[in-house]
């Protein structure tokens, strides 16, 4: 078995009497999509959140390529690679499509402290947005404004943003919401390949495209991963039948 | 060229063309006023860096409006009565030029923006308003209760500063060394706005996590832009006491701060010639109405909250309509 690039370790959060977090300890392997899914108010976008940075586990430890990242901001994780996308949308609403895209690719390339040359100009950060905007079918909108994309054009920009950014691991969550049936099938067929670029922690409701993506399944019931495996043993788990996919388990 | 364009090159050409009619008219207040202008406008284009870039709103920039022009009166004060600034362990002697003053008040602001930011930025919303003015107010009441530079009576500086080349004391002249300054800024912060740094500054305002989720600091921006809003204000101090050639506590005071944000509200929030229209407005309501009544500010106020409620781009903004989205 490889070495998993990214692993939480008995991870613990809670907002008062509620535990969000409980006890997760889940991994990441090079090339794979690790697919994390619940019913809503299990707490995958926490569980994300403490990944990503920007929420601090009460106990357990966040180890990224090795290196124990949970004291990190959220900053130095991205810049250690980790590429996330957030469930509601978190761009910069009043730039267009191509400069939420520069932003991530300026990002990426750390020459942020250039104060006098025009950004756009730059022809080098410039190619690597387009191009990543260009893998999501987003190139038609480039001098859009992202404020006034539809919900779903909104996270292909979300993943296009990640995509400048070239991270060693992804975490999505919930890219599909809001694609509609044709626009998941083509993210699906684009994540299917993106995970030979890195590998992709994905949070998703939309149960065909987790199927037919992921290598392994975790199901996340009460802040608990209750059971992990793969597509068929997960849809044959008696326990995850009972507490999360009932019906949706027949399709 | 855009309407925003057009209406940005009149308010430009508009001081040049004030102080021009002016001196064929033989007219030198007018001169004064158009200088005072150029003046406050570039104390606000220093603000609109943090404001309208970085979406900080700093109830605090008379501090480094202060900042400036009592480097220019600590200065000027001890060249006019020959005594050095110190003697131990190296001399340090007064001076009268102005690009020196110019130099030393805008370091005197970043460093003091460096250590006020670095202080204020670890906070947000309303609390950041409130440091701030409470570092401001500092400054304030630190200038009266010393007594070495005038404390409350402030500093008079008996003749203008000297620039190579230039009588300072021609209205003119000296009009024209303002307008300069302030056409490098309007150009400079241009460029910023539209910079790599730029991009990155003004997506913190938008969204600071997204900022963070690629990588960058919304801090450290934040930071930056506030070192280098807070030099372009105290340039903008030491011209204000050259002008007057007084300074007193009155420019580090919370009024003074308020001011200066007016003129951007009035002008247009992250419009980069906001403050230009907002402090030639601000000027010519002064004068207008302050000959009229001596309660002109209740009028400043009416017109403010009408800005606020009905005219948010202000009065750019309401004359060139919703800027269109660029490249
Ligand atoms: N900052 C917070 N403070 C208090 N409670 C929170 C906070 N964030 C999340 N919660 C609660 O934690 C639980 C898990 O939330 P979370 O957003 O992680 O769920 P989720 O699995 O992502 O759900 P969904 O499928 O709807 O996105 C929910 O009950 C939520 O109300
Ligand atoms: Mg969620």
């Amino acid at each position: 078995m490889t070495e998993p690039l990214l692993r939480t370790e008995n991870l613990q959060k809670s907002f008062g009497a509620l535990r969000a977090t409980d006890d997760v300890s889940l991994d990441l392997r090079p090339g794979e999509i690790h697919a994390l899914i619940g019913p809503n108010g299990a707490g995958k976008s926490t569980l994300i959140k403490q990944i990503a940075g920007g929420l601090a586990p009460d106990a357990g430890r966040v180890v990224f390529d090795g290196q124990d990242v949970t004291a990190l901001s959220t900053v130095a994780r991205a810049r250690a690679g980790l590429g996330r996308t957030f469930q509601i949308s978190a761009l910069a609403m009043e730039y267009t499509v191509l400069q939420n895209a520069m932003l991530g690719a300026l990002g990426q390339a750390g020459s942020v402290w250039r104060f006098f040359r025009p950004v756009m100009g730059d022809s080098a950060l410039r190619l690597r947005a387009e191009q990543a905007l260009e893998r999501v079918g987003l190139e038609t909108l480039v001098t859009q404004r992202t404020a006034e994309l539809s919900h779903g054009q909104r996270r292909l920009l979300e993943v296009a943003v990640a995509l400048t950014l070239r991270p060693r691991a992804f975490l999505m969550d919930e890219p599909m919401a809001g694609l509609g049936t044709d626009g998941s099938q083509t993210l699906t067929a684009f994540l299917d390949d993106l995970r030979r670029e890195a590998p992709i922690l994905l949070v998703e409701h939309d149960m065909d495209a987790v199927f037919a993506l992921a290598d392994r399944i975790s199901v996340l019931v009460y802040g608990r991963i209750i059971a992990t495996g793969t597509a068929a043993e997960i849809r044959a788990n008696k326990e995850v039948r009972e507490a999360y996919l009932g019906e949706e388990a027949g399709v | 060229m855009s309407r925003a364009g057009l209406i940005n090159l009149a308010l430009f050409a508009m001081l040049p063309l004030t102080a021009g009619a002016a001196l064929m008219l033989d007219e030198p207040f007018i001169i004064t006023l158009a200088t005072k202008v150029a003046i406050l406008a570039l104390a606000g284009v220093g603000l609109n860096i943090a404001l309208g870039l970085g979406g900080l709103v700093s109830l605090g920039h008379a501090a480094f409006f202060g900042i400036g022009g009592y480097a220019m009166g600590i200065l000027a004060s001890h060249a006019q009565s020959f005594t050095p600034l110190m003697q131990a362990p190296f001399l340090i002697e007064g001076t009268k030029s102005m690009p020196v003053i110019w130099l030393v008040a805008v370091i005197a602001g970043a460093l003091a923006a460096l250590a006020i930011g670095a202080l204020s930025l670890r906070t947000t919303g309303v609390y950041f308003i409130m440091i701030t003015l409470a570092f401001g107010q500092m400054l304030y009441y630190f200038a009266i209760s010393w007594p070495a530079y005038g404390g409350e009576d402030g500093l008079s500086i008996w003749v203008r500063n000297g620039f190579p080349g230039l009588n300072t004391l021609d209205p003119i002249q000296f009009f024209a060394i303002a307008f300069v300054l302030l056409a490098l800024a309007l150009w400079g912060a241009g460029r910023l706005a539209a910079s790599p740094f730029g991009l990155a500054l003004q997506a913190a305002r938008q969204n600071a996590e997204r900022v963070e989720t690629v990588g960058l600091s919304p801090y450290r921006l934040r930071l930056v832009a506030f070192v280098i809003s807070g030099a372009v204000t105290a340039l903008a101090g030491a011209l204000f006491a050259d002008l007057n050639r007084f300074v007193s506590p009155t420019m580090l005071s919370w009024q003074m701060s308020g001011e200066i944000m007016i003129f951007i509200i009035l002008g247009g929030v992250g419009r980069l010639y906001g403050p230009v229209a907002g402090a030639a407005l601000f000027i010519l309501l002064e004068h207008v109405l302050g000959g009229l009544s001596d309660f002109w500010h209740v009028y400043l106020g009416l017109l403010l909250l009408l800005v606020v409620l009905f005219a948010r781009g202000g009065l750019i903004g309401a004359l060139a309509g919703r800027e269109v989205a660029h490249d």
